[in-house]
């Protein structure tokens, strides 16, 4: 069995977010980067396969060489294997872009499963899953916090708005992971060294006749609104503070 | 056919709120445009409610009754889709679970892309320009699709439902559900038909402040009195007092609610990222200094519980 986990480099969520002097882009300086969140839970999962199944686990992010140190990383929580696809334009282009240059890379792994994190903390879009998905002609399942598997049919569960749907599909599939789904480990220090000796391979754009140019154009980034200043609520007591809290509320924000 | 399109979303035989805020979106955006607003209704047994979207600026209506539509698949919906939305100027979806999962599929099956989770939108050179925060709010970007159709999926709560006409046009049309490999086995509903926090106009979140997880009983209570859903920072989810589905921020949920009420938060910057674009925002927080005081628009620096249950006596007392 083949599994293949996407991941993305992120910044840590701690970042503080600079827009960068073209204004179309962020300041890249002093960024510590990170592994998507997300995504560790897909390496998670697919770890488990590749106990439960002997599959083998293929780690592919694309990117600059920074992306690297993320797919390292992979590798030291387990996977077999990585694959970079090494490009300084890939940060911030078009998700369906980054999708088919994905599939492109992918699709000679023949993979039986496809992992991936529910949506990537930067620029939260979440479609790079189900775009591969039908690049690749495979059925998706998306965020899902649940997952079984019984021959080549896989059972996931989805929590959708005030429910959670329980679907069916047969394998291969693409399948991108939400929190709850699993704990996932953390890389042990002799996962650390023996990393360092697992292949990982690095092709460039041209290699897989796929280019960063999407359609989606950011035309500019700009900081979020700014709110005025807050009213600090007065009182005696617990009590009042409540009482004018609800006054507040009711006829300076008419809100309740 | 060239024009505006809306993907309509229903639960249980009727259109969900998402999708007449989306009408509503679309019928702004066509006006500029000197276009008109098509719905597609892919469904079982809605045909008397399909007209009804006229109201919200909808001029037509294709209506596909198929068992196959029924419950949503990805595979049915977009075989659908692209296959109805291939002339299509511009595409709108609301930003649902349903929605995100069909909007970059349908995107890579008509070679375009698409901007999800928008919180407004313009016309510039006959062109769509899309504004959506990105790292969970830190920051916001604007978008334009260079290709047709131009996609979006717009953050549910955002844009309003505005009532502008009357009936639409409905044309009952057969679609092709094509190969469906997936299957929904199973719908369990939520305890306690609880509010999605996506979805919610009103939220009561509580943090590590909250010092154990049966202490968001007085929460639960705030709540039921506003008719709001109850959320969690992300410390509150890791000590296991609440499940992760409540989480709001850079890892959990990013919410839009008209009222934010943020109780025993301290305010990390991954936490401010998720609820930064509430309304309005209530603070309550033992701590003078704490993070959170720099977002909210009402401060209460007291114990959060002496504050909230006497808060939610003056609520109720509000009637």
């Amino acid at each position: 069995m083949n599994i293949v986990v996407c991941i993305k480099q992120v910044p840590d969520t701690e970042t503080a977010i600079k827009i960068a002097a073209d204004g179309k882009s962020i300041s890249t300086d002093d960024i510590k980067w990170v592994m998507n969140p997300y995504d560790e839970f897909a390496v998670e999962e697919a770890l488990r396969f590749q106990k439960e199944q002997k599959a083998t686990v293929t780690v592919v992010g694309a990117g600059p060489k920074r992306v690297t140190e993320a797919l390292r990383t992979a590798l030291a929580m387990g996977a077999d294997k990585a694959v970079l696809i090494e490009d300084d334009g890939l940060y911030g282009a078009d998700p369906i872009a980054i999708a088919k240059i994905l599939a492109a890379a992918i699709k000679d792994l023949t993979p039986d499963i496809v992992f991936l994190g529910q949506r990537a903390i930067d620029d939260d879009a979440g479609v790079v899953g189900a775009a591969l998905a039908e690049f690749l002609g495979m059925p998706q399942l998306s965020v899902v916090t649940k997952l079984s598997l019984d021959g080549d049919k896989v059972t996931v569960n989805r929590p959708v708005e005030g429910q959670t749907l329980v679907i069916e599909s047969p394998l291969p599939a693409v399948i991108t992971c939400q929190k709850g789904l699993n704990e996932p480990r953390y890389a042990s220090l002799p996962g650390i060294m023996k990393a360092k000796k697992k292949p990982l391979d690095t092709k460039k754009l041209a290699d897989l006749g796929a280019s960063a140019t999407g359609f989606a154009e950011v035309v500019a980034i700009t900081p979020p609104p700014e709110r005025a200043a807050g009213v600090t609520i007065s009182g005696d007591d617990p009590a009042q503070m409540a009482l004018n809290l609800a006054k507040a509320l009711r006829e300076q924000a008419k809100i309740i | 056919m060239a024009g505006v399109y809306v993907v309509a979303e229903h639960r249980d035989g009727a259109f969900r709120k998402v999708t007449l805020e989306a009408a509503s979106a679309a019928k702004k955006i066509a006006d500029e445009l000197g276009s008109e607003v098509t719905a597609v209704v892919l469904a079982s047994g809605m045909a008397d409610a399909c007209a009804e979207l006229g109201k919200y600026g909808v001029s037509k209506v294709l209506y596909a009754d198929d068992a196959a539509f029924a419950q949503y698949t990805t595979d049915a919906y977009a075989n659908a889709l692209a296959e109805l939305l291939k002339d299509a100027d511009v595409v709108v979806f609301g930003a649902s679970m349903q929605g995100k999962d069909l909007a970059g599929r349908l995107a890579a099956k008509l070679d375009t892309s698409v901007a999800v989770d928008c919180t407004a939108l313009a016309v510039e050179g006959g062109k769509v320009k899309a504004t959506r925060p990105i790292y969970a709010g830190k920051v916001y970007a604007d978008i334009v699709i260079n290709a047709k159709p131009q996609m979006v999926t717009l953050r549910p709560n955002v844009f309003d439902v505005v009532e502008v006409g009357g009936q639409a046009a409905v044309e009952t049309i057969s679609a092709t559900a094509g190969e469906v490999k997936t299957k929904v086995v199973d719908v369990v509903k939520d305890a306690g038909g609880k509010i999605d926090l996506t979805e919610a106009l009103v939220i009561i979140s509580g943090g590590r402040g909250m010092k154990d997880g049966a202490n968001f009983e007085i929460l639960e209570t705030l709540a039921g009195q506003l008719n709001g859903a109850v959320g969690a920072s992300r410390s509150a989810v890791d000590a296991g007092w609440r499940p992760h589905r409540d989480q709001v921020g850079q890892t959990g949920k990013v919410v839009t609610p008209n009222l934010y009420i943020a109780c025993g938060i301290s305010g990390a910057i991954q936490h401010l990222a998720g609820m930064g674009s509430s309304k309005v925002i209530v603070a309550i927080n033992k701590d003078a200094d704490a993070p959170i005081f720099q977002k909210a628009d009402f401060c209460v620096v007291a114990d959060l519980f002496d504050v909230v249950p006497a808060f939610t006596e003056e609520v109720k007392k509000l009637g």
